[in-house]
Order: C-alpha cells, then sequence, then structure tokens
C-alpha cells in the first residue's frame, strides 16, 4: 500500500485526501508544484473530525489536483491491485480496513468512480454542506468533500460530524447541523433509472445496475426508466467550468512563496515558466490551455456563459424529475476496471467518464455511490440515499 | 488658420474605504505597518483559504453608490479577474465586472453634470518595493485586500479644472460619509485618465490613451495638459493616436508607453465561485439612504440663509464635515454665529499650526468653546488670554473647563478692576505729553496712551475695556 499513500500515521482512524489539508502534513494535492508545502492550518472538516474525537490516520494519495480518473498521475505513481488495475487510494484504504473512512474531494467523480470500483460507499453530500475551508481548490462552485466508507451507517456518523455551516466559507449553507435521518424509506420509494447513463455503460455494468433496480423492487420500491437528455449537455458544461476555474486557481503557484522551485533559472520569468513546466503533469497543463481558452475575451459569452445557462438548464430539468422520483439510479463509470493509460489522452479520458458524475458537480446536488451503483437525490436528500444503501447492504432500513 | 481642438476626458477613480479589517480578512487595514505585518493566509492568497465579504465594505459601498445617484443593483456579485504579477498573491483580483454594485450616478460640478458609468467593489493588491541597488524587489502584502470603489465616469470632461472639481466633489461627498480620506498622497484616492482629442465640431471620439501613476491633484492637471498637448502634436502631424496605457512621471513631468492595445492582458474575468450572489433588501437600501448626512453643498447654503454668515465663510466652515458640525454645536452653545465662523476659520488653525497639529487631530467641546467664544467676544478676557486658553483647551487631553482655567490663571478683566484703574493713572502721569495732545483735541493720541497702557496690562484687559475707561479717565 506504500505506493499510494502519501503520509499513514495511524490505522482505525480517518484518512484524509491529499487535496485537503491538515496541519503539520505536507499536502501536495498529489503535483510536484506542491512538494514540501506544510499548511498553516487545516481544513475545516478535518478540524470537526479531530473535535470530535476522531484521529487522523494521514494523507491518502491523489492525481494531480484531483483531476484524473483514479489517481492514476499522482506525482507518486499510479496504485494498481493484483490484476494490474487502477485503483483509488482511500477507497483501497477503506476496502482493505485501514481506515474508519476518508475524506475525499469530489471534483470530477473521483472518489464515486474508485468507491464503485473498490466496492465501498461513498457520498457527495450537497454544496454548500460541508465547508470547503481548506480544500486545494480547483473549481470551487462544484468541487465538495465527500466520505468514503464501508457501509452507510459509517458514512452517515462521519458526515454528521464534517457537515454544518462554516462562517470562513461564504457558499456554506446556513444549517448548523444535519441528522441525515430524515430519508424517505426504501419501501414505497419512486425510482428513476436514467436511461441515456445505463445506456452509455458497459454490459457488465449495465447487468448492475439492472440487478440493483430489481432489488430495490423487492423492496418496495418503484423504479422507472426516465430520461435525462441533457446529461451529456452537463458534462459539457462541468467540464468547461472546472477547467476554466482551475486554470484560475493553479495560476497562484508560481515557484515563489512556497512549493516546487525549479533549481534551473536565471531570471524571474525562467523561475516562472521551469518551475511551471517541471511542477504541472500533462493533464493540468491541458486544462489550464482549454480553461484559458473559454474565459478569453472572445469566448466567454459563447463559452463560459453558455456554460453557466447549461447549468441553470439542468437544474431545472433534475428539479423537475425530483417532483416525481425520490432519488435517480445510475451507473459511476463505464466499467468494472480501468488499465493504466497514457497522460496524453487523460483529458479525453476524464471527458469520457465524466457523462456519469458530472450532473451532482454542476447541479450540487448529492450523489451517493454504493455497491457498485449510483444514485441522485434531491438537494439535502442525503437522508435518502443513505437508506437506500442501507437496505441495499441489508442493514436495518430507515 | 489654426485648428482648434477639444479634449475628452473619461475618469477612472480609486478610493480606499476606511474600514478597519480588509474586504475578505479580519487584518487590519492600517497605513503605513511594517511590511507583511497585516497579513493572513487569506490576504495571502494561499491555497485552502476562502474569502468571506466584510459587510461594512458593502454598507460603505451603498452609501458612496447613493451619494453619487446611482442606481444600486440589488443583486449584485463579484468576478476574478485574472492578471499574474507578484504584487497579486492569488493571480486574480476580486473584483466586479458584471454585476457592478452601482451604476448610472452622476456629480454636478459647477453647472457641469458629470455622468458616472458604474461603480464597483474590489480588493487592493500588494506593493512592490525595489531596491535602490542591484535588482531585488520586495513584495508587501500589508494593502493586499484593502477595500477599494473604483468610480467610472462617462467621458464628460472637457479640461483638467473640471476633473480637479469632480475628485474634490467625491472627496467631500465621500469624507462627509465617513467612508474614505481619500488621501491622493497616501493613496487613497487615484485617477487613472482616459483621453482623446478631437476637432471642435467632431462628434465621434478619437483614440484614447489611459494614463496612470498620477499622485495630487496638480499632477493631473499637468498629466492632462502633456497628454492633450501630445496628441494634438501627433494629430496635426498627420499621425495616429496609438491606443496605450501611459506611465506618468511627475519629475519629469511627462509620460511614458507602459502598453498597447496589442499587449493589453485580456483580464479572463468569470463569476467569483467563493462569494455568493448579494441580494440587498429594501431594509438595508432605506437604511443606507436614512443614513446619508447633508453634504457640504446643501450645508453650505443653510449656514448663509440660516445663520447670517458670508457666503465664503459657510464655504471654508463645510470642506470638513467636522468642522461644519462643530460650529453647529458651537452656536447652540450659545456662541454668536459670525464669531464662531471667525474663531473656526482664523484663530482655530492658527492655534493648531503652533501646536504642528492638524485639525483632523483635534474634537473640543463644543460647549466649552462657546464659552471661549462668548467670553473673549464680551470682552471679559482679552484676546491674547482668549487664543491661550485656546490653546490650552485644543491640547487638554481629558475634560477642559474655560471658567476655572480663567479663575486659575487670574484672566478675568473684572476681576482686575482695580488693577486697570492703577495702569491707567501711571500712564496718564507718565506721559503728559501725549495727554496734552489728546486735550488739545489730536483724539488720535489715545491710542498710544491705550498701548501703553495694555502693555503694562501684559494682555490682562482688552483694547475695548480700556479704551472706555482711558476716556473716562481722560475726561
Amino acid at each position: 500500500m506504500g505506493q499510494y499513500v502519501t503520509e499513514i500515521r495511524c490505522g482505525g482512524a480517518v484518512a484524509v485526501d491529499d487535496t485537503i489539508q491538515v496541519k503539520g502534513y505536507e499536502t501536495r494535492a498529489g503535483s510536484r508544484i506542491l512538494e514540501g508545502f506544510r499548511p498553516l492550518f487545516s481544513a475545516e472538516a478535518v478540524e470537526r473530525l479531530e473535535r470530535a474525537g476522531y484521529e487522523i490516520a494521514g494523507k491518502s494519495a491523489v492525481g494531480e489536483f484531483g483531476l484524473d480518473l483514479l489517481g492514476e498521475f499522482a506525482h507518486g505513481g499510479a496504485n494498481l491491485d493484483a490484476s494490474g488495475a487502477l485503483r483509488g487510494a482511500a477507497a483501497e484504504l477503506v476496502a482493505a480496513g485501514s481506515v474508519k473512512g476518508a475524506l475525499c474531494v469530489d471534483l470530477n467523480g473521483t472518489p464515486r468512480r474508485a468507491a464503485a470500483l473498490s466496492g465501498v460507499d461513498f457520498l457527495k453530500p450537497t454544496y454548500g454542506t460541508v465547508s470547503r475551508y481548506g480544500v486545494i481548490p480547483c473549481a470551487c462552485s462544484g468541487e465538495q468533500i465527500g466520505v468514503t466508507a464501508k457501509a452507510a451507517g459509517e458514512v452517515r456518523e462521519l458526515l454528521r460530524v464534517i457537515a454544518g455551516h462554516d462562517p470562513k466559507d461564504g457558499t456554506s449553507l446556513p444549517t448548523e447541523t444535519y441528522s441525515y435521518n430524515d430519508g424517505k424509506a426504501v419501501a414505497g420509494m419512486r425510482v428513476g433509472l436514467v436511461r441515456e447513463l445505463s445506456a452509455a455503460a458497459s454490459d457488465a455494468v449495465q447487468a448492475r445496475v439492472t440487478n440493483c433496480a430489481g432489488r430495490l423492487r423487492g423492496l418496495g420500491a418503484t423504479v422507472d426508466e426516465i430520461s435525462l437528455p441533457l446529461s451529456d449537455a452537463a458534462r459539457t458544461a462541468w467540464n468547461l467550468l472546472l477547467c476554466a476555474e482551475t486554470c484560475n486557481n493553479v495560476s497562484r503557484y508560481d515557484g515563489v512563496k512556497f512549493g516546487y522551485r525549479s533549481p534551473d533559472y536565471r531570471n524571474i520569468d525562467e523561475l516562472y515558466v521551469n518551475s511551471r513546466t517541471e511542477g504541472l503533469n500533462f493533464l493540468t497543463k491541458a486544462v489550464i490551455l482549454y480553461g484559458s481558452d473559454v474565459l478569453s475575451k472572445g469566448r466567454y459569452f459563447t463559452c463560459y456563459d453558455k456554460a453557466l445557462k447549461v447549468r441553470r438548464l439542468v437544474w431545472e430539468q433534475v428539479k423537475a424529475l425530483f417532483k416525481d422520483y425520490d432519488a435517480l439510479l445510475c451507473p459511476a463509470c463505464a466499467e468494472t476496471a480501468y488499465r493504466p493509460y497514457d497522460i496524453k489522452d487523460a483529458f479525453a479520458t476524464v471527458f469520457a467518464e465524466s457523462l456519469f458524475t458530472a450532473v451532482p458537480n454542476l447541479t450540487g446536488l448529492p450523489a451517493m455511490v454504493s455497491g457498485g451503483v449510483q444514485f441522485f437525490a434531491d438537494t439535502l436528500q442525503e437522508g435518502t440515499l443513505l437508506n437506500l444503501a442501507e437496505a441495499l447492504e441489508g442493514g436495518s432500513a430507515k | 488658420m489654426p485648428e482648434r481642438w477639444e479634449t475628452v476626458i473619461g475618469l477612472e477613480v480609486h478610493v480606499e474605504l476606511s474600514t478597519k479589517s480588509k474586504i475578505f480578512c479580519a487584518c487590519s487595514t492600517a497605513f503605513g505597518g511594517s511590511p507583511n505585518t497585516h497579513c493572513c493566509p487569506v490576504c495571502m492568497g494561499l491555497p485552502g483559504t476562502l474569502p468571506v465579504l466584510n459587510q461594512k465594505v458593502l454598507e460603505y459601498a451603498v452609501r458612496a453608490g447613493l451619494a453619487l445617484h446611482c442606481t444600486i443593483d440589488r443583486e449584485t456579485r463579484f468576478d476574478r479577474k485574472n492578471y499574474f504579477y507578484p504584487d497579486l498573491p492569488k493571480a486574480y483580483q476580486i473584483s466586479q465586472l458584471y454585476r457592478p454594485i452601482a451604476r448610472g450616478g452622476y456629480v454636478d460640478i459647477g453647472g457641469k453634470r458629470i455622468r458616472i458609468h458604474e461603480m464597483h467593489m474590489e480588493e487592493d493588491a500588494g506593493k512592490l518595493i525595489h531596491s535602490d541597488y542591484g535588482h531585488e524587489t520586495y513584495p508587501d502584502y500589508n494593502r493586499a485586500g484593502v477595500p477599494l470603489l473604483e468610480i467610472v465616469s462617462e467621458p464628460d470632461f472637457r479640461y483638467g479644472a473640471e476633473v480637479v472639481a469632480y475628485l474634490e466633489k467625491i472627496r467631500s461627498l465621500f469624507t462627509y460619509l465617513g467612508i474614505s480620506d481619500c488621501k491622493m498622497q497616501e493613496g487613497s484616492m487615484r485617477a487613472d485618465v482616459n483621453l482623446s482629442v478631437r476637432r471642435v465640431g467632431e462628434s465621434g471620439y478619437g483614440t484614447r490613451t489611459e494614463t496612470k501613476n498620477i499622485n495630487s491633484l496638480r499632477a493631473i492637471e499637468h498629466a492632462i495638459e502633456s497628454e492633450r498637448s501630445r496628441q494634438i502634436h501627433i494629430l496635426s502631424g498627420g499621425g495616429a493616436v496609438v491606443q496605450e496605457t501611459r506611465h506618468w512621471n511627475d519629475d519629469t513631468k511627462s509620460s511614458t508607453a507602459m502598453r498597447s492595445k496589442e499587449n493589453a492582458p485580456d483580464y479572463r474575468y468569470f463569476p467569483e465561485p467563493d462569494l455568493p450572489v448579494i441580494h440587498i433588501s429594501e431594509d438595508f437600501l432605506q437604511t443606507a439612504r436614512d443614513s446619508l448626512p447633508e453634504f457640504a453643498e446643501a450645508r453650505q447654503a443653510r449656514f448663509v440663509s440660516e445663520y447670517g454668515i458670508p457666503e465664503k465663510h459657510a464655504a471654508r466652515l463645510t470642506v470638513r464635515r467636522e468642522t461644519a458640525e462643530l460650529f453647529e454645536a458651537v452656536v447652540s452653545h450659545g456662541a454668536d454665529a459670525r464669531d464662531a465662523a471667525n474663531w473656526l476659520i482664523v484663530h482655530v488653525p492658527h492655534v493648531l499650526r503652533t501646536l504642528s497639529e492638524g485639525v483632523e487631530d483635534i474634537a473640543p467641546d463644543a460647549a466649552e468653546l462657546a464659552e471661549l467664544i462668548r467670553s473673549t467676544e464680551g470682552g471679559a478676557v482679552s484676546r491674547a488670554d482668549g487664543l491661550q486658553i485656546l490653546e490650552a483647551l485644543l491640547s487638554a487631553e481629558g475634560p477642559f473647563r474655560v471658567a476655572d482655567y480663567i479663575r486659575e490663571h487670574g484672566m478675568s478683566v473684572e476681576n482686575d478692576e482695580g488693577a486697570l484703574e492703577d495702569v491707567i493713572r501711571r500712564v496718564i502721569e507718565a506721559n503728559p505729553k501725549a495727554v496734552g495732545e489728546y486735550h488739545s483735541g489730536k483724539t488720535k493720541a489715545i491710542g498710544f496712551l491705550i498701548g501703553q497702557a495694555m502693555k503694562e496690562l501684559k494682555g490682562k484687559s482688552t483694547p475695548a475695556a480700556v479704551h472706555e475707561r482711558m476716556e473716562a479717565a481722560l475726561k
């Protein structure tokens, strides 16, 4: 496990993704550009865990800024299972029982994908419920800390601790605490199976979704096939916003005040250029170029502003579905396993896979992966998602 | 026949707000601290930090917008302006482009109306200090995150004097609001000049330049004159003005090109995702409206009609809100309005000069000042003593009673009635020649005798009182 764990200091506690700051731990967000960066403060979510008596096990590895599929382009190298397939670090630590749970930043679906592949749970709560203070920022308008754990009960327990209003985060919702006990019961629940997303997945994954639908019916829920026509547009919009915001957020890394500085420079411009050339990987550079383009003068209204309009339309479309359905069911990723691949293909690969995960990032709605499938729910309906996962895991459905 | 040219000027004015803490964190905004001592992870732009809007900034901005007769956007928000420069720790500035807090106002200067295009809130950048030798540059981030208002005018100015009047008007409005001290030398008020010229009679605009780094009202007039001449010279010679940003050098009284339009940065603005849209309620707006003070112009007119003081005095008294308020308070405590105006315009500044203090450093008790003015003007204490008391009053720390001071220092003219009679008798005895002249009809000789008496009295009486008694004694 050593190769994908940045630093684990004790077992049985909670791991924290390397995109989340913990005071005293080097925080690199998987990137060479932050080499040696020790934050002056812990993230609010980490502080809350510590105040509640949880021990921080250490930092779990992520790909550079969490932009890749499963952490395969982490500065320390990819994490592979025995068969040579890619696995997410935090999800594997949880699956192996090394830690009770993990805090992970859901930027473009990575922790959801990782949970589906490792057979654990991950819940991305509603945007604004868990403070982003202390998250290495990429796409501020949609990234959100969530919880990876083995079972829904542990997800609920940890999420209760970290969620709640934080005055340090201007986008934090005013509610002080969340119980997550207020979800709909699975018996009588109306679930919509998203046709477009299911159809885009491999046969094996489709079978998993179909099987889940069957089990839900067995538990007394109704499952209808529904359509979310804007899911493809949601993917484009989210990736566009993500690139633009990330491009802007990583421009502060210049090799001067902290992080990696190239040893090879003769003047300030060379210091900037060489530190970034050596400190950032190909995927991040692609994101920067794309983001820079969509924000440029001629393109803002044809690209960025359009993406904001799509965000509103997707929101309306999903909200309309939640008038008739309590949850939506879909795959979390196309395949059941991913092999290492060339970083030159990373941008296209992540874009393709984010079809399944983009809607909750774009709209801020909660999403949960459990049993290898994914559920979306309406704003603040995490309780419903946890009830679904608990019922499918054979626990007591609330 | 020589061509006649018209200058067209638009102004971008930056004003630092005088809130105690910065716009997005709790750091102090105090001017002049040691470098990098008013900083925290937020204003240093460290990863993981988030901005939280200082509500005072919003309040100040709304009041400023109302004072400039703008429409306040009830759903305003911030945008990120990208530029990579060492004075900007995040590599973007949080500003407003798409939904500025205020739009479409105006400022009246003399008989002319200058339209305001928009006004927005933003954070200031840090300061770069370049070493005198070597090639080092030292960034100081104390100023990073200090709240600013940027006021963008329409191109309505034609003369440098109008620009100066406009800046003075904004300074008056904002100091009356108490939201900024608007000191150009300290950088709390800065102006960038957009200027183009055209032949008189033309309706379109010429190519404009933007001149930055102008640090005083005098410099702005010089910069305008210099740029106007430069452009006319180019156009008269058949050349074309290049759209560019120019840097004013006040030592050489000339500007140099900084960057042309082709090299102009694309700021790649986009909505700030870390700060939610700000909804301004009707209550908030009404409270702001209700809090607007009576501004200098209205107050000046009222002082003339209500107190019967000359226009010139009313103008002087209303330059600063504190002075105007002190004037009214002193009058309300029984001082004559004309006397009070005279004291506040002449004596108080004079005494402050001898104390080497600024008018902003003092806040004398209005009741005591009124007492002093009445005592002196009524002849109860001499003018010399009055000024001494004023000096004591203005430099007093803690409570000061004018009446006690007069008693303790034996300054009361009435108390010295006997001494006064003695002195007058002695002066008359010692100056038979002047007394003779007086009695022979040269009544002006009394002036010499009064002067002698005043000298002996060492200011312990007033000329009027001495005059009265001297006349009586000479009869």
